[in-house]
Order: structure tokens, then C-alpha cells, then sequence
């Protein structure tokens, strides 16, 4: 009976929603409709590049300490480094943005404005992957570089600084610029916890005037140029560094 | 200037050095010589604490620096070395290879440390190279650069790991021809090396290690001509 309720709410809310797009010729979109949204829409791309580019430059920063934690000699800090990668890639990024953005409020009485709770968020968890790649960076750079640095008397740090992690970022710029790839996609999670980002405007957009395909459609089209532009920069670096060799 | 005392280095249950006692003194080219494996590049490499004894003493102007409590930075810094395969920074150019090493750990201001590294380079004949990476340097030049930058620390004692062993043969004697001029300067020498009439031409001493074992240590001439243990008259044979 309850069921027979459900299914039936079911189909009359999508027919509902596709009736609007569907009509009865099929699909027929009409951009025309989101023209006025448009502007308030490309207010979006700020905050989700601002957001991506904070939340990779921390967690590449702390990505590459959490690295380094991972090849050293002193055990604990390479279990915490090992361990942190376990939670952060064995849980889902939107609970973990859940829990920083709704639950540490509890614990800490105070709340985090949106945008801080992503750019958190998107820190620790980008750190937990590219702390994996930048160690694997770091263990590509012939030992031969270490021997050198280590017979000029050259401190730890300072070889680390000097030699070795600049050829490990050589290295690895193609799998950072993925990692970077996949963090502006992600961003799009933030429109859950309400930050103005450009997945929330389009959200927003579409619940106003009840249509969905165009905004959505629109909104795709941008973060899709987006990443299309970052790979060709990416491309574009790579090329000049190729030139050095 | 070194002194060993029953120097042993084992990985894992593979003994590489066996109760090695030896001493170089100051001034000295000592040419390390015999078979693959035989344990000469670990040997060398104990000098500088490249790779820890596992039992045994390594003194240098008699302070050992085996104890753990030795600053190996500051040792180190007194014991250039050349390796077999350049090791120089790709990322750097000639002359900042050269200069890394005075600049960051010996706080050398930059200026002086350019003029210093601007000698070396042409010192080895590659003053023209000073602006060029090591991407475009020939083997024979890299390893030049190698010996200037181990040269930039002024130090007292250079070590040699097969410094021609990855080299195109016509780029042999050039390199040879640079250790040779530091040799004739003074400087205090370990070489490890597969050139023979080298060898004979610029040391002063031979140590022939084979199987772990220190099995010859004699002068060139007695080494090259008449030598006592069984294993350096078979190996002579082979090589020459």
C-alpha cells in the first residue's frame, strides 16, 4: 500500500521534471530562458578557481611535508603519514567535508563559514594523494643526486630543498596537474554545504525557474572549458621543461 | 692522512670487505684495482661513510669517524669525490654545480664563489661551458665538471670511483689527463679504476682487492711486474 503511494509519488515527480524538458516533441532546450542567470552564474567561476587553487596549493604543501614523513627514518612520523593517507583516501570527500563543515562546529562552538570548511577539507584530502605520487617522485630521483649532494656535506634539508625535490616535481607535473584536475571537479561538492560556487548557482538557477537541462548544461560547459584550459597549460609547461633536457 | 683497521662490510649475509687495514698517507695516489666484485667500490665508499662498516675503524688524520659522534657533514666536506656516472645536478648549470657546494655549505659569497668555480671550469678546460647543462655536455666534459665541483670544497683528500669506467673510449684520456694534473699537484688520491697503464703511470701505491680481501699492497712497479699473491698474476694476465 505504502509502496504502491511511493512509486506512484515517484513517477508523477518525473514526469513532472521531464515533462518540462520533454514536452511533447522531445527534448528542446532554450538557453534564451538563462540568459538573465548568466552573469550571476559566471560569479561562480571566481570562487571555484579561488577555491581549487587555495585547496591545491596547501595540500601540495602539505602533500610534500606528509611525503617526506613517509620515506624518513623516524617510525612515527611515518605511520602518522601512512595513516592519514588511509582515512583520507578510504573515506568519501563529502563526508569528510560533512563532518568539518556540520560536526566540528559541535566540538570546537564555532562554525566555519563554507568556503573555509572546503578549502580545509580539499587541503587534507588533496595531501593524502599527492603525498603518495610526490614520495613516488621523490624515490624516481637517482640515488646518485643524494651520494652528490651528501659528499659536499650538503644538510638533509637543504639537499631535499635543493636537489632532490626539484627533479621529483619535474617528474610528477603531469600527475599533479590530474590532481589538480580532479580537485576543480570536486569543488563542485561545496555547493552542499552552501558556498556560492558555480555547481551551487547553476543548482540555484534551476530551482528558481524550474528548468534544469540548461543551467546544469551550461554550468558543465564552463567547469569542462575549464579543465580543458588547464590541460593545456600543463601541456604547454611540460613542453618548455622537455626543452631543458 | 686515512688509516682503516680491519674494515669489514657486509650486505646481508654477502661479506663484501674483509678485515681490510690499510693507510693512505698524505700526498699519496693510491690506485684500488682488481676484479668486478671484488669489493673495491665499497671500499672507497667506507672512506666517506657513503656506506657504513659494519665492523671495523676508518680514521682520518687519526680521529675516527666511525664513533657515530663525528659531524660526517664536516668530514665529508674535506673528501671531494667523482663518481662513475657524473651525478651532477641536471638542473644546474656547469658553473652552478660547481658553485652549489662553496655557496650553501660553505657560505661563500656569491661572487667570490663564481670566480672560484669560473678557475676550476677552465682549470679542467671547460671554461666555454660555464652557462651549459649537463643535458649538453658530452660524457668526458660531465665528469670534468664532476671533478671541478668535488675540487670547489678544497678539499685535502679526492676519492675516484671509476671516474672513466662510463665513458666513450676518445673521452677517456681527457678525463685521465685532469686527474693526472691534480695528482702532480699533490693532492692526496684514492682511485678506483680499470686503466691499467694509468694505473702504473700515476700512483704510488696498489691495492689489489679480490674477494672482500686486501691481496696486494705494493708500489706499481712491484705490482706490474712481479707480484706475490696468486689471484693479482691471474688477473694480470687477463687484463694486460
Amino acid at each position: 500500500m505504502v509502496l504502491d503511494f511511493v512509486n506512484c509519488f515517484n513517477s508523477f515527480f518525473l514526469a513532472q521534471i521531464l515533462g518540462q524538458a520533454i514536452g511533447q516533441t522531445g527534448l528542446v532546450l532554450d538557453f534564451g530562458k538563462i540568459v538573465p542567470n548568466i552573469p550571476f552564474i559566471l560569479q561562480g567561476i571566481g570562487i571555484t578557481l579561488a577555491f581549487t587553487l587555495v585547496s591545491a596549493l596547501i595540500g601540495f604543501a602539505w602533500g610534500t611535508i606528509l611525503s617526506i614523513f613517509k620515506i624518513s627514518n623516524i617510525r612515527p612520523l611515518k605511520w602518522f603519514a601512512d595513516f592519514y593517507t588511509s582515512i583520507f583516501r578510504g573515506t568519501p570527500l563529502i563526508l569528510q567535508l560533512a563532518i568539518i563543515y556540520f560536526s566540528t562546529p559541535q566540538l570546537i562552538g564555532y562554525a566555519i563559514p563554507p568556503f573555509q570548511a572546503g578549502v580545509i577539507t580539499f587541503s587534507l584530502n588533496s595531501a593524502a594523494y599527492s603525498s603518495e605520487t610526490i614520495r613516488g617522485g621523490i624515490l624516481a630521483v637517482d640515488k646518485g643526486q643524494r651520494e652528490a649532494a651528501m659528499t659536499l656535506g650538503v644538510a638533509y634539508p637543504l639537499m631535499m630543498w635543493d636537489i632532490i625535490l626539484p627533479q621529483a616535481f619535474k617528474n610528477i607535473l603531469p600527475a599533479l596537474v590530474n590532481e589538480s584536475i580532479a580537485l576543480l571537479k570536486d569543488s563542485s561538492l561545496v555547493s552542499t554545504v552552501g558556498a556560492l560556487d558555480l555547481m551551487r548557482r547553476g543548482q540555484i538557477v534551476a530551482s528558481e525557474k524550474f528548468i534544469y537541462f540548461e543551467p546544469l548544461i551550461f554550468v558543465g560547459l564552463i567547469y569542462y572549458l575549464m579543465v580543458m584550459s588547464l590541460t593545456w597549460v600543463a601541456q604547454g609547461f611540460e613542453r618548455r621543461m622537455r626543452r631543458s633536457d | 692522512m686515512i688509516r682503516t683497521e680491519f674494515l669489514c662490510k657486509s650486505f646481508g649475509k654477502l661479506d663484501v670487505l674483509k678485515d681490510i687495514s690499510t693507510e693512505i698517507k698524505k700526498g699519496e695516489v693510491v690506485a684500488i684495482i682488481g676484479p668486478s666484485g671484488g669489493g673495491k667500490s665499497t671500499f672507497l665508499r667506507c672512506l666517506n661513510l657513503l656506506e657504513f662498516p659494519t665492523r671495523g675503524r676508518v680514521y682520518i688524520d687519526n680521529i675516527d669517524i666511525t664513533t657515530g659522534k663525528i659531524d660526517i657533514k664536516k668530514v665529508r666536506q674535506n673528501m671531494g669525490m667523482v663518481f662513475q656516472h657524473f651525478n651532477l645536478f641536471p638542473h644546474k648549470t656547469a658553473l652552478e654545480n660547481v658553485t652549489y657546494g662553496p655557496i650553501k655549505v660553505k657560505k661563500t659569497p656569491k661572487v667570490e664563489a663564481d670566480q672560484l668555480g669560473k678557475d676550476l671550469l677552465s682549470k679542467v678546460g671547460l671554461a666555454e661551458k660555464a652557462e651549459a647543462y649537463p643535458s649538453r655536455l658530452s660524457g668526458g666534459q660531465k665528469q670534468r665538471v664532476a671533478i671541478a665541483r668535488a675540487l670547489a670544497m678544497q678539499p685535502e683528500i679526492m676519492l675516484f670511483d671509476e671516474p672513466t669506467s662510463a665513458l666513450d673510449p676518445e673521452m677517456v684520456k681527457e678525463v685521465l689527463d685532469v686527474i693526472k694534473g691534480l695528482a702532480r699537484s699533490g693532492m692526496t688520491m684514492a682511485i678506483v679504476t680499470h686503466e691499467m697503464g694509468f694505473a702504473r703511470e700515476v700512483a704510488n701505491r696498489i691495492l689489489f682487492l679480490e674477494g672482500g680481501r686486501l691481496a696486494e699492497d705494493a708500489p706499481p712497479d712491484i705490482f706490474f711486474t712481479k707480484p706475490n699473491s696468486e689471484r693479482a698474476c691471474q688477473f694480470l694476465e687477463k687484463v694486460l
